[in-house]
């Protein structure tokens, strides 16, 4: 899945969105994010026009009925519409993980590709404590942020920002090791570049594909585990419609009303 | 070889330290402590000092994390806050119940796949490595809470073959506790061969390719030898590898797998002591699956060692 670094450290760039898409069509987690990532993208554009129902409107007199012409999913234990909720049900999800993984890839790049440069007791000490960070269960760790701090959209974006963002970190490292022996480097730091622009305009070219490939994937898989977050009630807090509090709440009445629980899995 | 698993052996400690590191700090750094966070709303100023004076949570932080350590290494893992019950004796039992469906689900699904893989690599582009592609594709796409919900609807509430979820203690025996592992055991497994027959069935192919396999087809040796004898061998190492890293994902979601089914282990035990703010038995939770983390990456890389003829010679220095 690594790309393969141009040797060329100024002309990178035009050409990064082509290979990242030969990277993400050859490995087939690359395809599979890519489709997920895709598909809710164009969801969550397109549902605000195409909800038939507000999906956080109750009708009583329309509680766990039946998929029809009228609820095409049928409706849940509070009459909601299951379809509209489906639609809308992915917009919290996809902002967050967003922003999440804009701020993973950027403090987990830029630190990356500075320890790569650098080496030394720092890099060093640094990998330790990430290695310790990456053996604490993710889950437990989101769990705690979510259970003690609070499940406000903003302390999520932090605390995913941050756990993936350790990830990104061995990444983006590795990719600069490989590239950082080249002679362009070399050159930079003959001609006495300052560290800043040996970063900058040197390295983060040359690993800029890799850090986007990595975030896609990661992208793809932060929604997965956003959404075992919601289902374990500390994402997105009820009645805003969201996939995993969905299958949780609707479980319940699962024996009488499958429907309510099934649609939201589909996606 | 010897002088290379104590050298990892030793980095797994330090890492593991780091981990107590960790996890101290980070339950250091959350808004409020143990005292705040058990009294909730009934806080007042005397009840937080006593509290705290009881848990020990005045003296200074480093402090309080040594005599931490102090106490895990001595086996005590401190007094849970909700249930007033030393941490130990809840973890260790709910600790068996998580290895129960973890081992289980393991020792089925890491064969089976190496078997599905080997499979699917034999017979590249034809109709089994298809069907087992877009299994592995399902599995892999869907978020495990909706796997487990499925599965709960077929077995249990469609055919009534299969209880739902737990209903009994957490400390029963074993052979009780086995009708309750099923489900479970068939969530973890889909998900682990989704993932690993992929990597299994790159590695045959790329074995498939290599020079030596393809001098032993020349030899004119039997195909199962050729398979087995030269090709697997070869094709194991990156699957050990692989395996490692599904258990390790498997440890950092076992609380939803667990959530889904009410199932009696660690993961539930993490989710109530979140629930119910019990920090000191959050952070012993937490330790231990790091600890089991580690573990299972430590077996890996030594199985690496002794399966690697290069690194299985290699001499110390």
């Amino acid at each position: 899945m690594a790309a393969i670094p141009t040797t060329d450290g100024h002309h990178a760039a035009p050409n990064v969105l082509v290979t990242i898409w030969q990277n993400l069509r050859c490995s087939p987690s690359g395809s599979i994010g890519l489709l997920i990532v895709a598909a809710h993208l164009i969801l969550a554009v397109i549902s605000p026009w195409i909800v038939p129902h507000d999906p956080t409107a109750f009708d009583s007199q329309a509680i766990l009925q039946a998929p029809s012409a009228t609820y095409l999913f049928g409706t849940d234990h509070l009459g909601r519409d299951v379809f509209s909720r489906t639609l809308m049900g992915g917009q919290i999800a996809l902002m967050v993980t967003m922003i999440s993984i804009v701020i993973s890839v950027a403090w987990g790049g830029l630190l990356g590709i500075l320890l790569g440069l650098m080496g030394g007791w720092l890099d060093e000490a640094i990998m330790r404590l990430v290695d310790a960070i990456r053996a604490i269960p993710e889950m437990l760790f989101l769990l705690l942020i979510a259970g003690i701090v609070g499940t406000e959209n903003g302390i999520l974006i932090l605390a995913l920002g941050f756990l993936y963002g350790v990830e990104v970190i061995r990444i983006a490292r590795s990719a600069t090791l490989s590239v950082v022996a080249q002679d362009f480097v070399l050159a930079a730091r003959a001609r006495g570049e300052s560290r800043r622009t040996i970063v900058l305009r040197e390295l983060l070219p040359n690993v800029f594909d890799v850090l986007l490939v990595e975030g896609a994937l990661r992208w793809s898989y932060m929604l997965l585990v956003f959404s075992a977050l919601s289902f374990l009630g500390f994402g997105v807090t009820p009645p805003t419609p969201d996939w995993g509090v969905m299958i949780a709440q609707n479980r319940t009445t699962f024996g009488i009303a499958p429907w309510a629980t099934f649609f939201p899995s589909c996606d | 070889m010897l002088y290379m698993i104590v050298r990892r052996f030793l980095w797994s400690l330090i890492v593991f330290t780091l981990v107590s590191v960790v996890v101290f700090t980070l339950v250091e750094l959350l808004p409020g402590d143990a005292a705040t966070a058990y009294l909730g709303r009934n806080a007042t100023p005397e009840r937080l000092a006593l509290v705290r004076s009881e848990l020990g949570l005045d003296r200074p932080a480093p402090e309080r994390f040594v005599a931490w350590v102090g106490g895990i290494l001595h086996g005590d893992l401190g007094t849970s806050l909700s249930q007033r019950q030393p941490v130990g004796d809840l973890v260790w039992g709910r600790l068996r119940n998580s290895l129960l469906i973890g081992l289980i689900a393991a020792v089925i699904s890491i064969p089976l796949s190496l078997l599905l893989g080997v499979i699917a690599g034999l017979n590249r582009d034809r109709w089994p490595d298809s069907i087992l592609s877009i299994i592995s594709l399902i599995s892999m796409s869907l978020p495990e809470f909706v796997i487990g919900t499925l599965l709960i609807f077929v077995f249990s509430l469609q055919f009534g073959l299969l209880p739902a979820v737990t209903i009994i203690d957490d400390t029963a025996p074993l052979n009780e506790l086995l009708p309750y592992t099923i489900l479970p055991v068939i969530t973890l497994t889909l998900i682990i061969c989704g993932y690993l027959l992929r990597i299994m069935r790159t590695s045959i192919i790329d074995a498939l390719r290599s020079e030596h396999v393809q001098m032993a087809e020349l030899k004119g040796l039997p195909a199962l030898r050729v398979v087995l004898w030269h090709a697997l061998p070869g094709a194991l190492l990156p699957a050990v590898t692989a395996s490692a890293l599904v258990l390790a994902y498997m440890i950092g979601n076992l609380v939803v797998i667990e959530a889904v089914f009410n199932y009696p282990g660690l993961g539930t035990l993490a989710l109530n002591a979140i629930q119910d703010r019990d920090l000191p038995l959050v952070q012993a939770i937490v330790l231990v699956l790091a600890g089991c983390y580690l573990l299972i990456n430590l077996l890996a890389d030594i199985i690496t060692f002794m399966l690697n003829p290069r690194l299985r010679t290699l001499r110390a220095g």
